[in-house]
């Protein structure tokens, strides 16, 4: 009895996590065994009996993988857009001092630390008062508004801990401008452009509010879940969540395999 | 037979390296801060503009919108909304704790005790991320169900009447009570918590972990005057990132409370998108805007950390 109190004393923290990852896992879980379901009515929120048949026709419900593939479009294209824009402000912010510095930050830090919805309804004030039809572009426009700060954020960390010296070494070796940031600057950046443009991919696919606000009759799949919720929940949105889940595990351990094998090959 | 292949021609002495910048250099930031400056300008800064005139407009739908300068929007939508603001400070605030008390241990075993399982563990934390959060919520419907075994297990224990004693709960069921919107709540921003206390805890240097041990420190004691310390600065980037997007959310309350749960961010979207009262809709949310604002500079003076992102 005491030994087991000790025990338990000792890996308190440990039990603890582990309670903790499992709060987190546990909706995925649930999300997985029901993509096996053959629910009885229109919601998929009670066990039947087993099927396959969801995984077998994935797209087999209406407008499902059409805006599945709409939010793709829409997470691409704004990534590539924050990114871009982000990195660029990310390396003016590191590297140079110029006036107007501090408003600049306050403007990229605001968008972080306001609740999603006042930006959503601002949006939305801003194309109604003009008269924007509300769709794919009021969508993206959104999108890549909220997914900057992110980039900018990302990028800022990694550029932030760069060592200047590798840079100025590039030039007393002769390396041109372009040169010295495509060969030196840029490689060490990588993985903080990395990690900015999949936040963002992350963010934009995922997002609901500020797209529930601004897509109109455009249904993107979050919103498509959203709907499901109300009319009926197929099967079929379980086994998207699934298969996203496991090709998101798969790529982030790759990924990591990789970033290793490369920590490997350089002696530090 | 030996070849010397000549060196490589050492460029021509070129003029020695300008010290005062010239005016394209100094133009270097500006140029590449004017795309996502503008960007943010147009569709961030100028929205709230047109946003803070839609709140002082009068009129209808059918008849359109004037701008009157009309404050009363203002306090009437306060004071009609007031039980939806506090419930909203109210469940955003309890699933903050929640979460920091659920996150803390999961990030300090990731960050001391996780040993090569660290990359795994960190993995598991952002994988959910991936699967839309819609998805993950509903699936919340499942397990907590009304007899459930998760709702069965909570009910055997007692923990149910404690819940039910706090108002959050009623009778034996989980579902469409603050609990389960809470419950929701905890679960979706725990990441947003967990991400930034790990951070902050990786960075502690465990040498001094091991110091206030040689100087007698009991291991609660080493937590309560190093380890808490040290890790403030997650904390409060961690409570932000989980109480800002909280007190606006209104997906769970939709999916997973009642008409009784429903939070402020509900009633905006329902004026703006449904009951279409723009001028309401519009000074409600900046209403829910100063108040976060305001809670946070007070509570980043109170907390005392600069250094936030």
């Amino acid at each position: 009895m005491r030994t087991t109190t000790t025990w338990l004393r000792r890996n308190l923290v440990v039990i603890a996590g582990l309670c903790t990852l499992a709060y987190l896992i546990l909706p995925n879980i649930v999300v997985t065994v029901f993509s096996f379901n053959n629910p009885a009515g229109r919601f998929n929120y009670a066990w039947q009996e087993f099927s396959l048949d969801a995984w077998k026709d994935p797209c087999g419900v209406a407008d499902l993988c059409g805006s599945l593939s709409l939010s793709l479009q829409i997470a691409l294209w704004s990534t590539l857009a924050a990114t871009c824009l982000g990195t660029a402000i990310a390396f003016a912010m590191v590297r140079y001092r110029f006036r107007g510095r501090g408003a600049v930050n306050s403007l990229i830090f605001l968008p972080m630390a306001m609740p999603e919805i006042v930006m959503a309804a601002s949006l939305l004030a801003l194309f109604l008062n003009m008269g924007i039809q509300l769709g794919f572009w009021t969508i993206l426009i959104a999108h890549i508004m909220f997914c900057l700060s992110f980039v900018v954020a990302a990028v800022k960390a990694r550029v932030l801990s760069m060592d200047p010296r590798l840079e100025e070494a590039a030039r007393d070796l002769y390396a041109g401008p372009v040169q010295t940031f495509l060969r030196v600057t840029l490689p060490i950046a990588a993985p903080g452009i990395a990690a900015g443009a999949l936040l963002s991919f992350a963010l934009s696919f995922d997002d609901f509010i500020i797209t529930n606000f601004n897509s109109g009759n455009t249904v993107t799949f979050p919103m498509f879940v959203w709907g499901s919720a109300q009319r009926g929940t197929p099967v079929q949105i379980n086994v998207i969540g699934t298969a996203m889940f496991v090709i998101a595990v798969l790529v982030v351990l790759t990924g990591q395999m990789v970033g290793n094998r490369r920590k490997k090959a350089q002696p530090k | 037979m030996t070849t010397t292949v000549a060196p490589p021609q050492a460029p021509a002495p070129t003029e020695p390296p300008v010290h005062k910048p010239s005016m394209r250099k100094r133009l270097i930031p500006y140029w590449l801060l004017l795309p996502g400056i503008l960007w943010l300008l147009v569709f961030f800064v100028l929205p709230m503009v047109y946003q803070a005139s839609t709140s002082v407009q009068t009129g209808s739908l059918e008849e359109g919108f004037k701008v009157t300068w009309h404050f009363q929007t203002y306090w009437d939508a306060f004071a009609d909304y007031l039980p939806q603001f506090l419930r909203s400070l109210l469940y955003a605030g309890t699933a903050t704790a929640l979460c920091l008390l659920l996150g803390y241990p999961l990030a300090y075993l990731i960050a001391f005790k996780a040993g090569r399982w660290r990359n795994l563990l960190l993995v598991l934390v952002i994988a959910p991320f991936f699967t839309s959060f819609l998805i993950r919520t509903l699936a919340w419907k499942t397990i907590l169900a009304d007899g459930g075994p998760v709702v069965d297990v909570l009910n055997s224990v007692g923990f149910l009447d404690v819940t039910s004693w706090l108002g959050m709960t009623e009778g034996d069921r989980v579902l469409a009570t603050p609990l389960a919107v809470v419950c929701g709540l905890t679960y979706n921003f725990l990441p947003f918590m967990i991400l930034p206390l790990y951070t902050s805890l990786e960075r502690i240097d465990t040498r001094l972990h091991e110091a206030a041990g040689d100087l007698y420190a009991r291991p609660a004691t080493v937590f309560r005057k190093v380890t808490f310390p040290l890790s403030m600065p997650g904390v409060v980037s961690g409570t932000l990132l989980t109480f800002i997007p909280a007190s606006g959310d209104y997906v769970n309350a939709e999916l997973l409370g009642s008409t009784d749960t429903r939070m402020i961010g509900n009633v905006i979207q329902s004026q703006y998108l449904r009951i279409l009262d723009y001028p309401t809709a519009a000074a409600l949310s900046f209403i829910l805007m100063a108040i976060v604002l305001i809670m946070v500079t007070i509570y980043i003076r109170r907390a005392g950390t600069e250094d936030l992102v």
